[in-house]
């Protein structure tokens, strides 16, 4: 059971701050998650006061509140036109409503978790890490950043020209993912994202030509570059084995899931 | 920590350990509907509404219900019986344990939505565990009861 | 004026949908003591010392017991008529630690807090043991699980603890091998069937206070307050007699709670402190030491002619009891008698099978007993044995299939086919599900394979000869019957069910019957709600009695009116004088009555039955196999069930589109995966799936009734059966679409697309070649 000492909503993110460098004093996201653990907190910071809870659109960017819900995400019609539906679709798989009017974008994030769907997708769009300390971060290298006693403010995602995919493979419908593969295909290149390997979300970027930033590129020829892709990506990403599945059938499914994520992505045809 | 919240319409001020769950909270103050069904937000019985939106209230920390508005099934008792019937004469209420957990989501989905689709149904109401109906009667409560509720609304606008 | 075969609410409906608080957590006071049981961390050990001083000291802990502080007599949990066939193998508390999660010691505090705390203090120092994780190295393993001396079988079922071995027999008619042999084809296979949860929505959970005559009343969430009573009383060394049981209502059982799970526990507490007490049993401990369905291994082999005509079944099933025998001998015999008399031509047959202990958690009563882990197996291998005939496996069925007026072979509750529209089923099915336009497959436009599936299935009404019904009708004073019942509605409707017929019989009203059950004080006796027994069982005790008690108000009445009986009618509202020249009403008798009256308006009956006729049903399922991930969608599935007369049709259907629903979670994704120590690690609904209402398509459901002479409305039953056919059915239908036999439940995408996957690899050798 999770023992609370003291439970502080703070009134600004410097109080928070401070509060956080005790090592028992814990940041509260959602609870969804930190409610299961058996242990001990001293402190914890409650952010909800801040009106960290919103997403909010500008010209070049989105700027998402720690405290925003997935829900929240999983409805904001901005987002969703930005990434092809794929930050639903990556989110409406979660358990359920309630769960995901819960948990929020900020803990979800931070967790870093395996499983995540949410680091996921936000690590193959182009993505940072507002922190309260460290300032802005992208979100890959906050992804490999070990936990420390910063505070994750906010989410930015940076609107492109671009074009989203979210696929996954899940045993039971609100299951944890088996695999979750995301790809944002923008004027770069690719962002390929493969999570649930079981570990942490692994990213591929590649510079080069697809559909999104050669305007008269054959479908005959993206099916080719996503096999090969999809073919290499199951060459270097790394997956192991769960309760959930073995290693050998992940990286037959990152073979799969990449290429149909590259596929819908390039408006050839639907993923799964 | 002294909290004050509103619960089923009354204001309540109540003094809550820090760790105490807004769910053993609820069932502390009689709402006995409130159930858990496990410890890992995963059944969706303990689904209560805070500020109309349905949340787990297994994962909801009774401090956090400061200043905000909980409404449990004993707070909509009215609503409960009318779309309750809908689900008793399917005889999909069964051992009724997860019950009020998925009136209030369904309460919840109505808010936002109209007329949900069979699709949009089971979409939003996917965290609403049952081990005994199979789902089929509770979606054909919810369908029956659309209709009901349309016909009404409609009704209503002849007249 | 009649209920029976009409959709009529069930009696409780608006309390549970106005979410009244009507269930034990509910009803505990709530002041009692909390309890919680330490559990043991290793699969096998021997507890060397124990200690609890320390524990004690901590605020609010009203006592801790050890293996020291318990009766040393050996008891069975199994909720079963006496004498038992499960073993006496266990104590409340016990040195030994059988399995990750066996009780080492019982805390009992005024806060779950306190508890928590003195949990963790606790010291134990085990010797930690070798454990048997592998069922199929049980038996005549070096490692001894039940080596005490008061280990006792009190039924001959084959048991020998010294072995691990719980129950072993052979039966048969006939030279299997000499027909085999014969046979044109002859299809062999085994079959794997894990321990699935029941996983109700209400953990398993009671609580116990002393009353004012000193006797131990316990409430609590159970399928068997009589087997509660008698059990307890002997577990715990006071007798019966001094044990009152209530059921409140119950949030689900479906077997589970056939077991003693968590009774003892607070139970014991209260006998040593006199203080009410209450044990809730977390998610966790309900997944990780409870009473899930028994693990099987199959073997079966099954031999027909050129023409399709089944001529030979047999069939071996290992199955692994876990740490303690609870329905371990019994659940057994069904995996072959209800597989085995689905066919009507076998000219021999073989059923054998063991029983064995192992180091996991104890095994119990899941809906099905057994029946479901032997018909997904014999099902599949008629599936298979129809594809090597190259015949619809309709058409195989059709050939082969028990039938009305016919005999059973093999089974063990009957020798007569009394009521079977098994055939019927199989043709509205057919019909439902267009299946000759589906057999067996269909490549959609999105590369998907949507493959078809069916299977057929059997169960009992009842258990032969062993099963009591009980029911206790009275007339009150204002016309209205109050019907006692000892049979327990888990939330399947039976008080409803049980109205129903009362109020036929009675000729009353459906809502002048009140009901009530079940208090082991007052209720009538009833060996409980389990082998779908309530409807057919209970059913006929309500019957008899109502109809006892017409006569008695028929006499009253006429007396009443100063005429011989014969002179006089009876409606169910009035007994009027047939000449038309005077009549009195119901509510008159029953004031007369309560006045200067000698005969008690009051009738008790019990039923019981030597036959246990099978409800028949067909299952026929439609997936859709993604080739490349393996996916395995649910698509449609139709199910036409022969219950007899469906007493409400309502409650018939959602039987079994819940039953189905647990079938297809079984079939493609409920796991119970254990560590190499012996952790089970499906241990929460986040880590053991339950299907949601977005994994289980369609389900469409039709009833095609017999009528069974043997019950008054000619029910039999439907609790159990309909969990039967997913199993084979979605495992025939996945092999239509993707070519893969999984044998293993449940089948994953992994299964299925690896599968796939080394098919063509194998493909693409023989094309080398």
């Amino acid at each position: 059971m999770l023992k609370i000492k003291e439970y502080v909503k703070v009134n600004s993110l410097e109080e928070a701050y401070e509060l956080n460098q005790k090592k028992s004093s814990r940041v509260l996201g959602g609870m969804v998650w930190m409610k299961m653990m058996n242990r001990s907190v001293g402190t914890a910071i409650d952010l909800s006061g801040l009106g960290l809870d919103t997403v909010k659109e500008t010209e070049d960017e989105f700027v998402i509140g720690c405290m925003t819900s997935l829900r929240t995400l999983e409805t904001h019609a901005g987002l969703n036109a930005c990434t092809d539906g794929a930050v639903r679709e990556s989110l409406r798989h979660i358990v359920g409503v309630q769960f995901r009017n819960c948990a929020t974008a900020g803990g979800s994030i931070y967790g870093r978790f395996g499983f995540s769907d949410v680091l996921t997708m936000f690590l193959a769009l182009d993505s940072y890490v507002e922190l309260y300390k460290g300032g802005r971060i992208s979100m890959e290298e906050f992804a490999e950043k070990k936990a420390d006693r910063d505070i994750l403010v906010n989410i930015i995602v940076k609107k492109h020209h671009q074009r989203s995919a979210y696929v996954s493979q899940r045993n039971a419908k609100t299951d944890f993912p088996v695999l979750a593969c995301a790809v944002c295909l923008d004027e770069e290149g690719m962002r390929l994202s493969i999570g649930a390997r079981p570990g942490r979300a692994a990213l591929l970027k590649e510079k080069m030509d697809t559909p999104v930033n050669k305007k008269d590129m054959s479908a005959g020829e993206w099916n080719r570059q996503a096999e090969l892709l999809a073919k290499k990506a199951a060459e270097c990403v790394v997956t192991g084995s769960n309760m959930r599945a073995s290693k050998e059938y992940r990286t037959h499914l990152v073979r799969v899931l990449t290429k149909r994520a590259l596929l819908a992505a390039g408006g050839m045809e639907n993923g799964n | 920590m002294e909290i004050k919240f509103i619960l089923n319409g009354k204001k309540m001020q109540v003094d809550a350990a820090p760790d105490l769950l807004l769910l053993d909270l609820l069932r502390e103050k009689g709402c006995y509907s409130v159930k858990r069904g496990c410890e890992t937000a995963n059944c969706g019985l303990c689904t209560v509404l805070m500020d109309k939106k349905p949340v787990l209230s297994c994962s909801m920390l009774a401090v956090r219900a400061d200043g905000h508005e909980i409404v449990t099934l004993e707070g909509m008792q009215r609503e409960a019986e009318e779309f309750g019937s809908f689900l008793a004469d399917q005889g999909a209420e069964q051992c009724g344990f997860c019950n009020p957990g998925f009136i209030m989501n369904v309460f919840a989905m109505l808010e936002e939505m109209k007329e949900p689709t069979e699709e949009e149904i089971g979409e939003y109401l996917a965290g609403n565990l049952c081990r005994c109906s199979g789902f089929m009667g509770q979606t054909r409560s919810i369908l029956a009861f659309l209709k009901y509720k349309k016909e009404q609304r409609e009704g209503g606008s002849d007249r | 004026m009649s209920y029976v075969n009409k959709p009529v609410r069930k009696k409780d409906a608006m309390a549970l949908v106005t979410g009244q608080p009507v269930y034990t957590d509910d009803l505990a006071p709530k002041d009692c003591l909390v309890v919680k049981v330490l559990r043991s961390p290793h699969a096998h050990a021997w507890i060397e010392e124990i200690r609890t001083e320390n524990a004690m000291k901590v605020p609010g802990i009203a006592c801790i017991l050890t293996y020291e502080d318990v009766p040393q007599d050996r008891f069975t949990m199994a909720g079963q008529t006496y004498p038992e066939f499960s073993p006496y193998d266990r104590l409340i508390l016990d040195r030994r630690m059988r399995f990750v999660g066996d009780a080492a010691a019982i805390v009992a505090g005024e806060t779950e807090k306190a508890v928590d705390r003195a949990l963790k203090i606790i010291k134990v120092k085990y010797k930690v043991l070798e454990p048997v994780l592998d069922f199929h190295k049980a038996k005549d393993n070096a490692v001894c699980i039940h080596p005490e001396d008061n280990w006792e079988s009190r039924f001959p079922v084959g048991a020998d603890n010294k072995r691990n071995l719980c129950a072993h027999a052979e039966e048969g008619d006939g030279d299997v091998e000499k027909i085999l042999a014969d046979c044109d084809c002859v299809v062999e296979r085994t079959y794997h069937t894990k321990a699935n949860q029941q996983a109700m929505m209400e953990t398993f959970r009671s609580y116990t206070y002393m009353d004012h005559f000193g006797r131990l009343n316990i409430v609590s969430s159970t399928q068997v307050p009589f087997h509660v009573r008698r059990i307890l009383g002997r577990a715990l060394g006071i007798g019966a007699s001094k044990v009152r049981v209530i059921k409140p209502r119950i949030g689900g059982g479906f077997g589970a709670k056939q077991t003693l799970v968590s009774e003892v526990y607070p139970a014991i507490v209260t006998v040593k402190t006199g203080k009410p007490a209450k044990m809730i049993f977390s998610r966790y401990e309900s997944q990780i030491c409870s009473s899930p369905r028994h693990e099987m291994e199959l073997k079966v082999r099954i031999g027909a002619d050129r023409e399709g005509t089944i001529r030979a079944i047999d069939v071996y099933t290992l199955s692994n009891t876990g740490a303690f025998g609870e329905h371990g001998p019994t659940t057994v015999g069904l995996s072959g008698h209800k597989s085995i008399a689905l066919y009507r031509n076998t000219e021999a047959y073989r059923f054998v099978y063991d029983v064995v202990y192992t180091n996991q958690m104890s095994a119990g009563a899941y809906r099905g007993y057994g029946a479901t882990q032997g018909i997904f197996a014999v099902e599949s291998a008629v599936n298979e044995l129809a594809e090597k005939l190259h015949m619809d496996p309709v058409v195989l069925r059709e050939k082969n299939m028990t039938k009305e007026g016919g005999r059973f072979i093999g089974y063990d509750g009957g020798t007569e086919v009394t009521s079977c529209a098994l055939d019927r089923c199989m043709a509205r099915a057919k019909e439902m599900f267009h299946w000759d336009e589906k057999f067996p497959r269909r490549v959609m436009e999105n590369g998907k394979v949507r493959g078809v599936g069916v299977a057929m299935a059997m169960q009992g009404s009842s258990i032969a000869g062993v099963d009591v019904g009980g029911a206790s009708v009275k007339l009150n004073e204002d016309g209205s019957y109050t019907l006692s019942l000892g049979a327990t509605d888990m939330g399947t409707g039976c008080d409803t069910v049980l109205s129903q017929m009362a109020a036929d019989t009675l000729m009353t009203d459906y809502d002048n019957i009140v009901v009530f059950g079940v208090d082991t004080d007052i209720s009538p006796y009833d060996s409980g709600s389990y082998a779908s027994a309530t409807t057919y069982i209970a059913g006929k005790a309500v019957v008899k009695a109502c109809e006892s008690l017409k006569e008695r108000i028929w006499d009253l009445g006429a007396g009443m009116l100063e005429v011989p009986r014969e002179e006089t009618d009876f409606d169910g509202s009035r007994v009027s004088r047939k000449d038309g020249s005077g009549a009195v009403s119901l509510e008159e008798i029953g004031i007369r009555g309560t006045f200067g009256n000698n005969d008690s308006l009051q009738v008790t009956e019990n039923a019981s039955s030597p036959i246990s006729p099978p409800p028949f049903m067909v299952g026929m399922a439609e997936v859709e196999v993604d080739r490349e991930t393996g996916s395995v969608e649910m698509i449609d599935y139709v199910a036409v069930v022969d219950c007899g007369t469906p007493i409400n049709p309502n409650l018939a259907r959602v039987q079994t589109e819940g039953g189905i629903a647990q079938g297809i979670g079984m079939a493609l994704f409920e796991d119970i995966q254990y560590s190499e120590r012996g952790q089970m690690l499906n241990n929460s609904l986040m880590q053991y799936k339950i299907p949601t209402r977005l994994d289980v398509g369609k389900i469409r459901v039709d009833f095609e009734s017999s009528f069974e002479g043997s019950h008054p409305f000619g029910a039999k039953s439907i609790g159990e059966i309909v969990i039967d056919t997913p199993c084979p059915a979605i495992a025939a239908a996945v092999y239509n679409a993707a070519g893969v036999r999984v044998s293993e439940m449940p089948i994953t995408p992994e299964k299925v697309a690896m599968g796939i996957a080394g098919i063509e690899c194998e493909n693409c050798k023989k094309d080398e070649f």
